[in-house]
């Protein structure tokens, strides 16, 4: 589709709402948003990209392949599971995708930095839906 | 035990890759694995022949109270022996006889996978694990039967067992489960042991019509013989195995099995000795009319498979004795006579008795083991065959009027064994040499030396038999469920049972004489009768096909809008009856109905929804929809969801892109899509009555007091446990965690499925016949009238 607009105005929304995806999901735990609506706003802002600069253009500013990033996502959720089952307290002390978190206290005892294995589940989310929605899109754009 | 039966599945395992390295040892060293596991079995033989019973039990399933448990009491020895021991010499065999085959590594697996099935089945206690073996026997017999899987008859043969049989396998789970219900276990030495009368209870005529169809098509019973013959396309070690010691003895070896649980009604009685009377005549005559070497074998299976069913019905005492030595006695010379059928056909290239002759001077080793086999079929004196036969007449004298009933028929059905003993021996053996015999040949030793082994035995069991006795009457306690012991004598005396067999042999040699008289009236009264079970069920299987058709036409009519409208219709019937019925439809209280923020988007949404009905263009019934949806994401954030009401505006939006990729390839939005008034009609109630039913569901859930219970929870649970103040992500992330995990697979799946669809669409199409996904059924039979 050849139209200025778009084209000017799909170059300054995408960083800002691939940005604003990453935002989202990684407030999403303690404020609305989370990995499911991250991955669509990135999906949308990359199947702007494909209306207006082509399928093409889409592919080159991936990282990669959609069914790649697809593919590594579901294994992301998966593996993040298994951190509860290998990890502390012995093999199968709990059961798979039990949580496990790594939370730093300040001197005084107030809470610091906290990472998490949901939080690794939620980036999984975040680029399956990625990966599916823009798999869709290329094929309708490729091959229809 | 357990370890006897996964060692010989290990074997099976390692058997292709084992075979690919040493392709001119592999048949030797794998014969190994069953020869190691016989010796192992042998020595049980003097504690089971003195009355002991070996149980094993490893915990399976323990939260439903399966086990893996094992028992070793004679039955089962026996037949353990039989299974490992033949099973050495097929392995062998199979060497020789497949030598050069490109899939011979395969037919290794799959005969040793089958191999420990059937052990595994012949051990089984519980009848859960007894249940999977029989089922594991049927899936790799299918494999066996359908080897040759490039020729359609193969695979017609192989389909027919495998359905047949498979069949009466869930006919048998049925039974057994009702069994383990009214025994209170799933053990059957418990259910021996807990004095519960099955014959008494209530379930008793159902448990035995399901079980016993589980063995008689298992067992091919009449009239559910006929895919053993047709089994007959299989390569020769595979009837020589399945068809004649092993998988088909199953269900003879479940009857048995059962006989002290189940047995000594009047129904169990005269069934079993019906069923296995017809079955057995009607496999002795249908021996003499065939002209196939292999074929008149798997008849005169049909007969011993018969009889042995009749003897358990049966149940006295010399009954049972009969049956433990007719079963050893069968399996040694049908085992010789299928492989040493196979080398015939091996050294001159046909079966067909009508071009045998003369073989003898060219094949005097194969043909002195058929002579000493086939001599043991024809009952005659001093092989092991004749005993048996003088204790299954001993058994019918015994068993009154009943036995009188089949004693006719017995008579009948052993003579024919005579005639059957002169097709495969004198027919092509002796007499001037015909064309075939010309270039007939001696095979390799791994082809004689099982049938040598086997008849043998068969001519050693005979002359002495106090070897075999202990063992038979282990056998026979273990099948009459109370203490017995077995005598074995040539001689004993002028008794009617040896009058009977005096008469058998005269009968028998009366028929091989006349043969030609014989087939041809029995051809006529194949011809007059018109009863084909082969054809029978080609007709069922097409009816089936045609009935998937049907119903798959009006399913699949390839229409989306069809698809569409099915769909619904049944995902709102089904909670709509129910509603009606249960009557659980409720008004809510009349609270905030007068909120008019609601109100505008509901007015905002069905403006959307007729907007979409009446639109002329697709793009204009597009951006329709998509009012209904933006309202929709309003309701959530001015509801106090903001989580999905964000969701739901992106979704929208992506919604909207994809739909105006579809948009341009579509065709026009013309006349073609405007159906007639009667569909129209349809579907206007369709929609309505799934939006009616939506509202009155959501009316009713509304109407009930929400339980404060999970979400209060959650929200307490959030930050203390998952460290997350929006309880929507942890809960999603979280406590709900893996049913995310099973959406987002969704999401890949959904992802993948359109681009391979859509890959698909665009790729060359192979050829029309090739890409049709159908199950060829092969090519029917013809001539033989079954």
């Amino acid at each position: 589709m050849h139209s200025l607009i778009l084209r000017t105005g799909t170059r300054l929304l995408l960083a800002l709402m691939v940005l604003f995806s990453l935002f989202i999901l990684w407030r999403g735990h303690n404020e609305p948003g989370g990995g499911f609506i991250g991955g669509l706003i990135a999906a949308v802002a990359y199947s702007l990209v494909a209306l207006s600069f082509g399928v093409a253009e889409m592919r080159r500013m991936l990282p990669a392949d959609p069914k790649t990033i697809l593919g590594a996502g579901l294994a992301l959720a998966i593996v993040s599971g298994l951190f509860a089952v290998v990890g502390q307290g012995g093999l199968l002390a709990d059961p798979y995708m039990a949580s496990r978190w790594y939370i730093s206290y300040t001197e005084t005892g107030e809470k610091g930095f906290a990472i998490g294995t949901p939080v690794l589940f939620d980036i999984g989310v975040y680029l399956v839906v990625i990966g599916g929605i823009l798999a869709m899109v290329r094929g309708l754009m490729e091959e229809l | 035990m357990l370890a006897a039966v996964l060692v010989i599945f290990l074997a099976a395992a390692i058997a292709p890759t084992l075979h690919r390295l040493l392709p001119a040892f592999s048949h030797w060293l794998l014969a190994l694995v069953p020869a190691g596991v016989t010796v192992w079995f042998a020595q049980f033989l003097g504690p089971v022949s003195g009355g002991e019973t070996v149980l094993q039990v490893v915990p399976w399933v323990p939260a439903l109270g399966v086990e893996l448990a094992f028992r070793l009491d004679g039955l089962s020895l026996l037949f353990a022996l039989l299974v490992t021991g033949i099973g050495t010499f097929i392995t062998a065999y199979a060497g020789g006889y497949l030598h050069g085959h490109e899939h011979q590594g395969r037919f290794y697996l799959f005969l040793l996978a089958f191999m420990g099935s059937m052990l595994g089945l012949v051990l089984a206690d519980d009848v859960i694990s007894l249940f999977v073996f029989w089922e594991l026997t049927s899936v790799t017999s299918f494999l066996l039967i359908g080897f040759n899987h490039e020729d359609g008859r193969s695979r017609r043969s192989a389909v027919q067992a495998l359905v047949v049989t498979s069949l009466g396998g869930l006919a048998l789970l049925a039974g057994l489960v009702l069994m383990g219900l009214v025994g209170e276990g799933w053990r059957l030495t418990a259910m021996e042991a807990s004095g519960i009368d099955f014959r008494a209870h209530a379930l008793y005529l159902p448990i035995l019509v399901l079980i016993l169809l589980g063995a008689f098509t298992k067992s091919a019973q009449v009239p559910f013989h006929f895919w053993l013959p047709n089994a007959m396309d299989a390569p020769t070690p595979v009837s020589a195995y399945l068809h004649s010691a092993t998988m088909v003895k199953a269900g003879v070896y479940l009857v048995a099995r059962l006989n002290p649980t189940l047995g000594g009604t009047e129904v169990w009685t005269y069934t079993l000795a019906a069923f296995g009377t017809v079955t057995a005549v009607w496999g002795g005559l249908m021996a003499l009319r065939s002209t196939d070497l292999k074929k008149v074998l798997a008849y005169t299976t049909l007969m011993a498979l018969g009889t042995l069913t009749m003897l358990v019905g049966l149940g006295t005492e010399y009954a049972l004795k009969g049956f433990a030595v007719f079963l050893l006695a069968h399996s040694l010379y049908k085992g010789a006579l299928f492989m040493g059928a196979g080398a015939v056909d091996h050294g001159t290239g046909t079966r067909d008795v009508n071009q045998l002759s003369g073989l003898w001077p060219k094949m005097r080793l194969t043909g002195l083991f058929i002579l000493l086999a086939s001599l043991s079929m024809a009952g005659l004196p001093p092989f092991f065959g004749f005993l048996g036969k003088e204790l299954m007449y001993e058994g019918m004298l015994e068993a009154g009027s009943t036995g009188t009933f089949v004693l006719v028929g017995m008579v009948l059905a052993n003579a024919t064994m005579l005639g059957a003993a002169g097709l495969v021996f004198v027919k092509p053996f002796l007499g001037k040499p015909s064309q075939a015999a010309e270039h007939a040949h001696e095979g390799s030793p791994s082809l004689w030396i099982g049938p040598a082994v086997l008849a043998s035995l068969g001519l050693a069991f005979g002359l002495f038999g106090s070897l075999p006795a202990p063992l038979m009457g282990a056998v026979t306690s273990a099948v009459a469920g109370t203490a017995k012991t077995v005598d074995l004598h040539l001689w004993h005396g002028l008794t009617p049972a040896l009058g009977l067999s005096a008469v058998t042999v005269a009968l028998g040699a009366a028929l091989f004489l006349g043969l030609r008289g014989v087939t041809a009236a029995l051809g006529g009264l194949a011809r007059a009768s018109r009863v084909n079970f082969d054809a029978a069920w080609d007709h069922v299987l097409a009816g089936v096909d045609a009935l998937a058709r049907a119903v798959t036409n009006l399913l699949q009519a390839g229409r989306l809008s069809r698809y569409m409208l099915l769909t619904i219709a049944v995902m709102f019937a089904l909670p709509g009856i129910t509603l009606l019925l249960r009557g659980g439809f409720a008004m809510p209280k009349a609270e905030g109905w007068a909120e008019p923020l609601g109100w505008f988007l509901c007015f905002l949404m069905l403006l959307g929804t007729f907007g979409a009905m009446l639109a002329t263009s697709r793009l204009a019934a597009v951006t329709a929809l998509s009012i209904s949806g933006l309202a929709v994401a309003l309701f959530f954030l001015a509801y106090s969801a903001p989580d999905v009401g964000i969701t739901q505006l992106m979704v929208e939006t992506l919604t909207v892109i994809i739909i105006v990729l579809v948009l341009a390839k579509l065709p026009k939005f013309g006349p073609s899509e405007r159906t007639d008034a009667a569909t129209r009609l349809v579907k206007l109630v369709v929609a309505v009555a799934a939006g009616g039913v939506t509202t009155a569901i959501l009316l009713s859930v509304t109407a009930q007091p929400l339980s404060p219970h999970l979400s209060d929870y959650f929200a307490a649970a959030s930050y203390v446990e998952a460290y997350g103040r929006n309880v929507v992500n942890v809960i999603i992330v979280d406590f709900r965690g893996f049913d995310t995990l099973g959406e987002i697979t969704v999401v890949a799946m959904a992802g993948l499925g359109v681009l391979a669809l859509l890959k698909a669409r665009n790729a060359p199409k192979p050829e029309e016949d090739a890409a049709a996904p159908r199950l060829d059924p092969g090519k029917p039979m013809t001539g033989e009238a079954d």
